[in-house]
């Protein structure tokens, strides 16, 4: 039995190489139409490491391939075996009665390593049917852990963060500048790598500007700090950078992805909707730098605090974001129930790291989260007096009035324009007899079943009775200190918006499923000192993140790291990353001198390619894109008005989302759509004729030479290489021998520089 | 692919390119992709074991061109023949038939359902004696090359969640298109155009009848380059492919060899494999400038395509001209080509309204089939024709001799099919003599989702994305695949 056993094993292990090799030569062969890259801290072919770990190396597989059916939804649940569940894995098998699951320390008398490598249809597991096989892999570290004694741990993201012990490493002098870089150097020192040096100034400083303001220095701001030789010339422009009012913009156009904003109701006819004010509202709240906890407290249940001002209950429009839909024929409750579950994913997503929409339909089938809760988390939202269907023209309600008094007395910080004399704005509003919320078999909105009561998934922490049974209560929910999701998932997110990845790849699902920290203790370091010593102060916390060594790094990779770890999980130089869409966009007209750097106000429609709107629409609404004239083309594009079901083009393209749902991590896409839009797109010529009129403007009589460079620092910050600088004189060159009458060589100069792979990057 | 090998392999370009010397314009442009495989990129679709092992068994299909009839088109005029709805015309719908069916706030209203037969004339047409009215002539011609479904059958009952699902197997938006499934799961078989390409039209019957959304033909949360792309009548085909006025393009080429020469500068420096990927994305679109208005060039086409397409082919943009388009996409071997055409919405007005609507479909969807076949094309391409749901058997609003309008109806609905191992000449399932519920043979959204991907060698199960923890399928948690179609 045990050598039969044995050869089917063996036999295993030579098939499966061969499959894969064959399955990613298939693969490779396979065309795109563009590329991508994701980051992901699941590698491959991993080696197994000497201590198979629960957490990291175990409770993946199990949940990946066994909690289907033997995990938390209990309706799914198989053979009433739960693997979730210490009891359930170390409990009786049914079938192989003598013996247990788990026993620890023997893997050929548990059943759980029976199973997986049974080949017979009634044994095997997963099934073949399921759909999820077992890699060597997985069954050798599934065989090795129990070998080792098959230490069981509670889920790491659901244990409070502790605050780690900083790290005893050495470094050379003047490498190390804050804490950060101790816990990335002793990873790195463990993986045989070290970190890289700091980037050049012109670099840097780039590189800070984008990541604090979402634009490029001036150049008048690189050529202070490139004179600055002090030791504290970085930390004045990180400071400096801080206290610009762009430092909002650049944060407001992070969380507008979270908060799903848009300036439509995004289904079928897609009608207008005034939800500017509180964008105006979130850059206003960076800029006066509102703690964190504030921050979310407010857009929560702003209208619920104690004497809450007109500022608070504007902040809770970050809760009508979501879609709404004016279709004639439908049922109003079907839709209004879609609102409310929209709120409590977004909550969810957005601050726990967890995503609960499973648990709508049945209990989830990862993490530990059942129906009940999701409906016990869905009922705080689900008691503000709303339609489902909404009329054409009709701003939905509850909503606030804001008029220019208004805003002179109470919100000064919007942007009302004069020829606007008020604007309705959507907001939370408790209703006064709290409607009962109950589960919804399926999710249907017509098949109520059991009452539940405001709550919070359990697992994470219980909702004790302290908290009021409301919006506030969750709020406090959130920010009590045993809370321990709510640090780690912002930091981790901060942490992603400046490094490129997260700390946790997977910021949306910090469940079983999702990625482990590449860098656990940092990532509850950094969550303990954004709680306790930066009591949520954001800008404390970022300045932290950008006056690290590993932020300052060099993105220049050595060959070493490029082999041994190609995705820079570990961080030994800083990861290149492309700019965003709106980035992009921003840095051609701040660059060539267009920018209009108006902060605030209603959304503005630059120029997009003709008839996109007018293609689709049903003659209803917002018919025609008429773009703006004068100097409105030219603001910042986190203020482009956004059509949910027609988005403007040249941002989808650029990865930006659709703003249907909340967003946490955008994709990473290289496309030749792109790049049409770099070299063609009327917005970027336009740049391009407007920076070479901006260096003719300041020297005429400079030489052509001494132009090119001029429109190379212009737009990329730094002065050319010997070899640059001979290419693009190259291009000169053969561009004078076929002058053109109307056109000036020096364009199509600035317009190679534009579409340069650098000129999209922080490098 | 391995990183080290991917490595190893910008290493050769890097050999490759300065092996060239600075002269990477000699290049030929295609050898700049194809000698790579260019798009390996470490990638999650590595980790998403779906495509891996792609295609699941012999594909009998490699390209789809899917007519989305936008709106929900009268079966019940078109192909539903239902006689005992004139011989009780007039009557209430009884309750036993409706048997508790949502209706929608449209006519939730209304106190009388009166049964409204068809104002037109249905024939049997072909061998297969398919029952097709008076609004299809073309389309009857060609019956024996169809295969119809009556037993449609969705659970949606407006139009944006509805075709919502049609599109991406969810009523809530957020999910990929099939499309995107598609080119996720099975690739592009022609490197010079996008693998998954949309065109949308008008129709005459109700010119501002529903709108459309460009999430229909949306990635979901697939990689942004399983994108539909949309492809439109006019000078600018794709957005923004046109050079600027006045930039030749022999000046175009001039730019991207010195572009790509100052990029590799930086590869140089930096050895990140984005700024190659980089080069190749330009030389991609610099390819799509000419392909893309090469196919495009509709006028290329001689007088007798233009004749069998009918005269509306002549037109840019409308669905005429599309089917000539669609066509010319699949004989570069675009492997999914998506057209909308709008105006089906017939709640008022359907006599008049639904003439107009149907002459602007039936001869250029006939023709689009029978030029495929005569091209030898039909056999691995599938075509499908078809809407978001179906309409009431009873009048929205008063019924008159020669007027009535209907309202959305999910339970029972019909599409057809041609080529692609589709069994041509038959009709599958059937409704009751009210044509409102099905007695035989019903078909579900997922369920034609799954045969679809069924002719692509795709089993819909296993075609699968982990997203948010989760494997998502395009057929959600359902699908069976109607083998009783397949020939």
């Amino acid at each position: 039995m045990l050598e039969t056993r044995k050869q089917i094993i063996l036999g295993f292990y030579f098939v499966i190489p061969l499959v894969l090799l064959l399955g990613v030569r298939y693969f490779s062969a396979k065309p795109r139409f563009g590329t991508y890259s994701h980051t992901t801290s699941e590698v491959k072919t991993v080696p197994i490491p000497s201590e198979v770990s629960y957490n990291f190396d175990v409770k993946p597989i199990l949940s990946d391939k066994c909690y289907t059916c033997h995990g938390p939804d209990a309706e799914a649940r198989q053979a009433n075996l739960r693997l979730d569940k210490k009891e359930g894995a170390f409990g009786m098998a049914k079938n192989l009665s003598t013996l247990p699951i788990i026993k620890k320390g023997v893997p050929s008398e548990s059943a759980l390593i029976f199973h997986i490598n049974s080949r017979d249809a009634v044994n095997q597991m997963p099934p073949a049917d399921a759909n999820l096989a077992l890699t060597d892999r997985d069954k050798k570290v599934l065989e090795k852990w129990i070998l080792q004694g098959a230490e069981w741990e509670d889920h790491w993201a659901y244990q409070r963060p502790k605050k780690s012990t900083i790290p005893l490493t050495q470094f050379e002098k003047g490498v190390a500048q804050n804490e950060i870089d101790y816990f990335i150097q002793i990873k790195l020192k463990e993986n045989n790598l070290s970190p890289a040096p700091s980037a050049e100034k012109e670099i840097i400083l780039r590189r800070l500007a984008f990541d604090l303001t979402g634009l490029p220095p001036s150049i008048d701001l690189m050529d202070q700090f490139l004179k600055d030789t002090t030791e504290i010339a970085y930390e004045k422009m990180v400071d400096h950078l801080l206290a610009q009012p762009q430092f909002g913009e650049r944060m407001a156009s992070a969380w507008l992805d979270v908060a799903r904003y848009a300036d439509t109701h995004g289904y079928q006819d897609d009608l207008e909707r005034i939800m500017w004010p509180w964008r105006d509202w979130v850059i206003h709240a960076f800029n006066k730098n509102l703690p964190y906890d504030q921050f979310i407290t407010w857009q929560l249940a702003g209208d619920l605090m104690e004497k809450a001002t007109l500022e608070q209950i504007l902040a809770t429009g970050f809760n009508r974001n979501h879609k709404i839909t004016q279709e004639g024929g439908v049922i109003d409750e079907e839709y209004r129930v879609e609102y409310v579950a929209d709120r409590a994913i977004t909550t969810s997503k957005a601050l726990m790291g967890i995503t609960v929409e499973c648990a709508r339909c049945h209990d989830h089938k990862y993490d530990d989260v059942s129906q009940k809760e999701f409906f016990s988390l869905y009922s705080f939202f689900n008691n503000i007096e709303e339609k489902g269907r909404i009329e054409y023209g009709e701003t939905p309600a509850p909503f606030i009035t804001i008029d220019k008094k208004i805003v002179t007395n109470k919100l000064p910080f919007i942007h009302l324009p004069d020829s606007i004399s008020k604007v309705e704005l959507m907001v939370m509003k408790e209703v006064d007899n709290l409607r009962k919320t109950y589960t919804l078999t399926r999710g249907q909105y017509d098949a109520p079943n059991e009452e539940v009561s405001p709550g919070t998934p359990l697992r994470i922490l219980p909702f004790e009775q302290k908290f009021p049974k409301n919006r506030l209560g969750l709020a406090q929910w959130f920010f009590d200190e045993n809370n321990p999701l709510t640090a780690r998932v912002v930091v981790n997110r901060f942490w992603q918006q400046f490094f490129g990845a997260g700390l946790v790849t997977t910021p949306e699902d910090f469940g079983n499923q999702g990625a482990r920290p590449t860098h656990p203790e940092l990532l509850d370091w950094l969550a303990v000192t954004f709680q306790q010593d930066d009591h949520w102060d954001v800008k404390t916390f970022v300045k932290r993140l950008v006056m690290s060594a590993t932020y300052r790094q060099s993105s220049r990779a050595s060959e070493k790291a490029i082999a041994n770890d190609p995705s820079n999980a570990l961080l030994s130089h800083y990861s290149r990353q492309k700019l965003s869409a709106e980035m992009i966009r921003d840095n051609a007209l701040k660059t060539s001198g267009l920018l209009n750097a108006t902060i605030g106000g209603p959304s503005v429609k630059p120029h997009q390619p003709e008839g996109l709107w007018e293609e689709t629409t049903s003659g209803q609404g917002l018919t025609r894109y008429q773009p703006d004239g004068g100097v409105n083309r030219f603001r910042r594009s986190l203020y482009t008005f956004w059509k949910r079901t027609v988005p403007p083009p040249n941002m989808i393209t650029f990865d930006a989302p659709t703003r249907d749902l909340c967003t946490v991590e955008r994709q990473k896409t290289s496309t030749p759509l792109q790049s049409l839009i770099l070299l063609n797109d009327p917005q970027f010529y336009d740049a391009a004729k407007a920076v070479v009129t901006k260096v003719n403007n300041q020297n005429n009589a400079a030489s052509a030479i001494e132009k090119i460079q001029s429109l190379f620092r212009s737009i990329t910050l730094r002065r050319p290489s010997q070899e640059e600088l001979i290419l693009l004189n190259q291009y000169y060159d053969s561009l004078m021998e076929s002058p053109k009458e109307e056109s000036n060589p020096l364009i199509a100069i600035a317009q190679l520089i534009y579409n340069l792979d650098e000129t999209t990057q922080k490098s | 692919m391995d990183p080290l090998h991917e490595h190893m392999m910008n290493i050769n370009r890097r050999h490759f390119f300065k092996k060239m010397g600075m002269g990477i314009g000699g290049l030929a442009l295609g050898s700049m992709l194809d000698p790579f495989g260019f798009g390996t990129n470490t990638s999650d679709d590595l980790l998403n074991a779906g495509p891996v092992s792609l295609p699941h068994f012999a594909p009998k299909a490699k390209r789809i061109i899917y007519l989305f009839q936008s709106g929900g088109p009268s079966q019940l005029d078109l192909f539903d023949y239902k006689p005992k709805l004139n011989e009780l015309r007039g009557m209430d719908l009884p309750e036993s038939i409706r048997n508790g069916q949502r209706l929608t706030g449209m006519t939730s209203g209304q106190d009388k359902f009166p049964l409204a037969g068809s104002v037109f004339d249905f024939k049997q047409h072909g061998e297969s004696r398919a029952w097709i009215s008076e609004l299809m002539p073309y389309t009857a011609k060609i019956a024996d090359e169809l295969c119809f479904v009556k037993s449609m059958h969705t659970e949606a009952i407006n139009h944006d969640p509805a075709i919502t699902f049609f599109q991406t197997g969810s009523q809530q938006s957020g999910r990929p298109s099939f499309g995107s499934w598609m080119s996720y799961g099975l690739g592009s078989l022609n490197q010079n155009l996008p693998s998954f390409i949309v065109m949308l039209s008008r129709g005459s019957g109700r010119p501002n009848g529903q709108p459309l959304y460009s999430r229909l033909w949306g990635n979901g949360f697939l990689n942004s380059l399983h994108q539909g792309v949309q492809f439109r009548a006019g000078k600018d085909p794709v957005l923004y492919l046109k050079n600027p006025e006045g930039v030749s393009r022999k000046e175009r080429r001039q730019m991207l060899d010195y572009l790509a020469a100052m990029n590799e500068e930086q590869s140089k420096i930096f050895g990140d494999p984005e700024i190659v990927n980089r080069i190749a994305q330009y030389e991609m679109a610099y390819r799509m400038q000419t392909s893309v208005t090469d196919v495009m060039n509709i006028e290329e086409e001689p007088d007798h395509v233009f004749q069998m397409y009918g005269p509306e082919s002549l037109t840019p943009g409308t669905f005429a001209a599309n089917c000539i388009l669609a066509r010319r996409l699949v004989e570069k071997d675009v492997r999914f080509v998506q057209l909308y055409h709008m105006g089906w919405d017939q709640h008022d007005n359907l006599p008049g309204q639904i003439a107009k609507q149907a002459k602007d479909v039936d001869q250029p969807t006939a023709a689009l089939i029978m030029d495929l076949k005569q091209r030898g094309l039909l056999e691995d391409t599938l075509v499908v024709w078809g809407g978001e749901f179906g309409r009431t058997n009873y009048s929205q609003g008063a019924l008159t001799d020669t007027n009535y309008g209907r309202d959305h109806h999910p339970r029972s609905f019909s599409i057809f099919m041609a080529g692609g191992g589709i069994k041509p000449g038959m009709t599958y399932g059937e409704t009751d003599e009210f044509g409102y519920n099905i007695i035989k043979d019903p078909m579900h959204v997922h369920d034609l989702q799954a045969t679809l991907l069924h002719q692509f060698g795709v089993d819909h199960t296993k075609l699968t994305y982990k997203y948010q923890g989760r494997r998502f399928r395009l057929t959600d948690v359902a699908g069976d695949v109607i083998h009783s179609i397949l020939s």
